[in-house]
């Protein structure tokens, strides 16, 4: 009995830092230019490869290549693709994002094929471990690790650093900001390059825990984000981390509970939990502040 | 966004001007008659680009059917194609033979086993289930505000997909849903993307659509004249939501099985590239952009079989065809974010004007 409470908080808190990570890095991008990054599947679809392509030489140079990866590609589509749209509406820059993301897709398909490649990526951390008198993966643990340190690195440098200051002013009012002195283009840089740093950590864990990777991996993590991000709140950066986490950690208890014949409706029943939160809190549960429109 | 210039503008973009009722039909009958000249060329060419062209109705369908939300409102949806899956599967159970399905759906409620509809029956049910479904999943999403919405309606995509993927007793799970009566043909297909446009069109030349695109305009302002903008954006959803239904009908019955792999994202992307494309705010962006759309996918796809020269053949390496259509609906995005037609609708050419005040539209 312990033993399976112990399992399902483990998985709770590592399936549930993953999504922290996924919706921390899109809420990020939202928060500074109002844009829903479709492509963030591709920053960890590239982070992928990277790992692919350097995981026999060394782990370590694989991470750091993937590191390298998303970050890039990050700072590219920003460059060309959201720039020349800065201060357009939310529902174009969407659909700007929906067409990144799909053309790095179809090209990366276009390139290396639509197969899946698989490869044995850190193949220590699929032994058990002991925690508390009972054996978990240690991969999980160090998940929740991972999810730990980056989601306190973020927030410490949200918060204690002017950079940080700076972008939390921009998310809260942009416009105003900008007037005070923020520069703009730095700002929205870091962003991009800290969801790219994000995306490279969820993309090694992922690719740890699957090991695969291929032209679509990130997407179905990236939906389901994108539904963590509006519970939480959109444009609310605690609130997104707090919304993937949620949907992270509803998953597996769904999966505890569900009866077997169930299971396979899991996202449907995510999703419908989803709807009736939303339908009491329209704004998410941290409603985010500047967010409504000024007349 | 709120400089007086762009608001002499936006009054104009949502007032039609006053013409009288010859130059206000004018998209529809230029419509019409557009898809009409699609067809009748297309009886006129082989068999395969007949189908091809069968498809790209279809998908026409689909996209008038989107425009007729996304378009009004302003809010974009990547849940329309859920509606299509839900179509295809209430008109592919109603109509099939009870035998097929008593093989391949040995678990299907008594009422489905046994129902053999006639095929116009199976498509207005399949359009109804999909509306009915659009106005249940419509209530809490369109308290939303727009941005939320259109992520949620993401939702709506991946719930019908799992739903519908594993519901093995109906739908056949994973298993592609065979033996489904084939019976659209070009003409079918033209038929129902004439009444697709009609339909759209008359609710946009309606109160309710009229209401809809002001608060597309401007919400706060559209709210403080009393327009009720969840009721509106919901009528627009259960009208775009029947006709997606309608095209997944058509596209079952033109397939002859129905997989629900076919409804998921390669689909919703093809549906949204050719609005944008075409220019997600009018009625002829919607019809230029299914018709532009299929016939470059038809040239891209030759130009992936290739042509021999000699001993060699130059061919297009295969899947260049999504990837162009994504890079062009990024540069459509970039560089001309109103789509080919430009936000407007079309009007009768000058010659045949009479006695209009204004711009055409």
């Amino acid at each position: 009995m312990i033993e399976q409470l112990v399992q399902t908080l483990v998985d709770i808190f590592s399936v549930g830092g993953l999504y922290a990570l996924t919706t921390l890095g899109i809420g990020l991008i939202f928060g500074v230019m109002r844009l829903i990054n479709f492509a963030h599947s591709q920053l960890i679809m590239a982070a992928g490869y990277a790992v692919l392509l350097l995981f026999a030489q060394s782990a370590a140079l694989a991470v750091a290549s993937a590191l390298i990866a998303a970050v890039l590609l990050a700072l590219i589509i920003e460059r060309a693709a959201f720039r020349p749209l800065r201060g357009a509406d939310p529902a174009t820059l969407l659909i700007a994002s929906f067409a990144a993301s799909f053309f790095i897709e179809k090209l990366m398909i276009l390139l290396v094929g639509s197969r899946p490649k698989g490869l044995d990526f850190l193949p220590f951390l699929s032994r058990q471990a002991e925690v508390a008198g009972v054996r978990v993966q240690l991969l999980q643990m160090v998940t929740i690790a991972v999810s730990a340190v980056l989601l306190v690195a973020t927030t410490w440098f949200l918060k204690a650093t002017r950079l940080g200051l700076e972008m939390r002013a921009a998310a809260e009012n942009f416009r105003m900001a900008e007037v005070l002195g923020v520069r703009a283009n730095r700002v929205i840089a870091t962003a991009f390059a800290i969801s790219g740093v994000l995306a490279a950590a969820v993309a090694c864990l992922f690719v740890a825990q699957t090991g695969l990777v291929q032209p679509r991996m990130g997407l179905q993590l990236v939906i389901i984000a994108f539904v963590g991000t509006v519970i939480g709140g959109l444009g609310s950066l605690p609130g997104s981390a707090l919304g993937g986490f949620l949907v992270g950690a509803m998953t597996i208890v769904l999966q505890a509970l569900l009866p077997p014949d169930l299971r396979p409706f899991r996202e449907a029943f995510l999703f419908v939990a989803v709807a009736a939160v939303l339908l009491f809190r329209p704004q998410g549960l941290v409603p985010a502040r500047g967010f409504r429109e000024r007349i | 966004m709120a400089a007086t210039s762009s608001a002499a503008a936006r009054i104009e973009a949502v007032a039609p001007t006053v013409p009288g009722a010859w130059s206000r039909l004018a998209p529809l009958v230029i419509l019409i008659a557009a898809v009409l000249i699609v067809v009748g060329a297309a009886e006129r060419a082989p068999m395969i680009v007949q189908r091809r062209i069968t498809e790209g109705l279809i998908d026409l369908i689909a996209v008038v059917g989107l425009y007729v939300f996304v378009g009004n409102s302003g809010v974009l949806s990547f849940g329309n194609v859920a509606f299509m899956a839900i179509g295809a599967y209430v008109s592919a159970l109603l109509t099939m033979p009870a035998a097929a399905k008593s093989v391949f759906l040995p678990d299907l409620p008594l009422f489905l086993a046994q129902a053999q509809w006639p095929e116009m029956g199976g498509a207005l049910a399949g359009g109804a289930m999909a509306a009915l479904t659009a106005a249940i999943v419509g209530f809490p999403l369109m308290r939303l505000s727009g941005i939320s919405a259109s992520i949620a309606t993401f939702a709506v995509l991946v719930v019908s997909y799992v739903a519908l993927g594993n519901w093995t007793a109906v739908t056949g799970g994973q298993n592609s849903l065979m033996g489904v009566p084939i019976y659209v043909g070009l003409w079918t297909a033209a038929a129902w993307a004439i009444v697709a446009v009609i339909i759209a069109f008359a609710f946009q030349e309606s109160r309710s659509g009229l209401l809809l695109r002001a608060s597309r305009e401007d919400e706060v302002a559209a709210a403080a004249c009393g327009v009720h903008i969840v009721r509106r954006r919901l009528s627009a959803f259960v009208i775009s939501g029947f006709l997606s239904g309608v095209a997944g009908v058509l596209l079952a019955h033109f397939l002859g099985t129905v997989r629900v792999e076919t409804f998921y994202l390669d689909l919703t992307f093809l549906i949204i590239a050719m609005l944008v494309i075409g220019g997600m705010r009018s009625l002829t962006g919607a019809v230029t952009g299914a018709i532009v759309v299929t016939l470059l996918a038809e040239l891209l796809r030759q130009a992936e079989v290739g042509v021999t020269i000699g001993a060699t053949r130059i061919a297009a390496p295969a899947g260049l065809g999504d990837a162009v259509f994504a890079l062009l609906m990024l540069l459509i995005v970039l560089f001309r974010p109103r789509g080919i037609a430009g936000d407007r609708e079309i009007g009768w050419p000058p010659r045949l004007r009479r006695g209009q005040i204004g711009n055409p539209r």
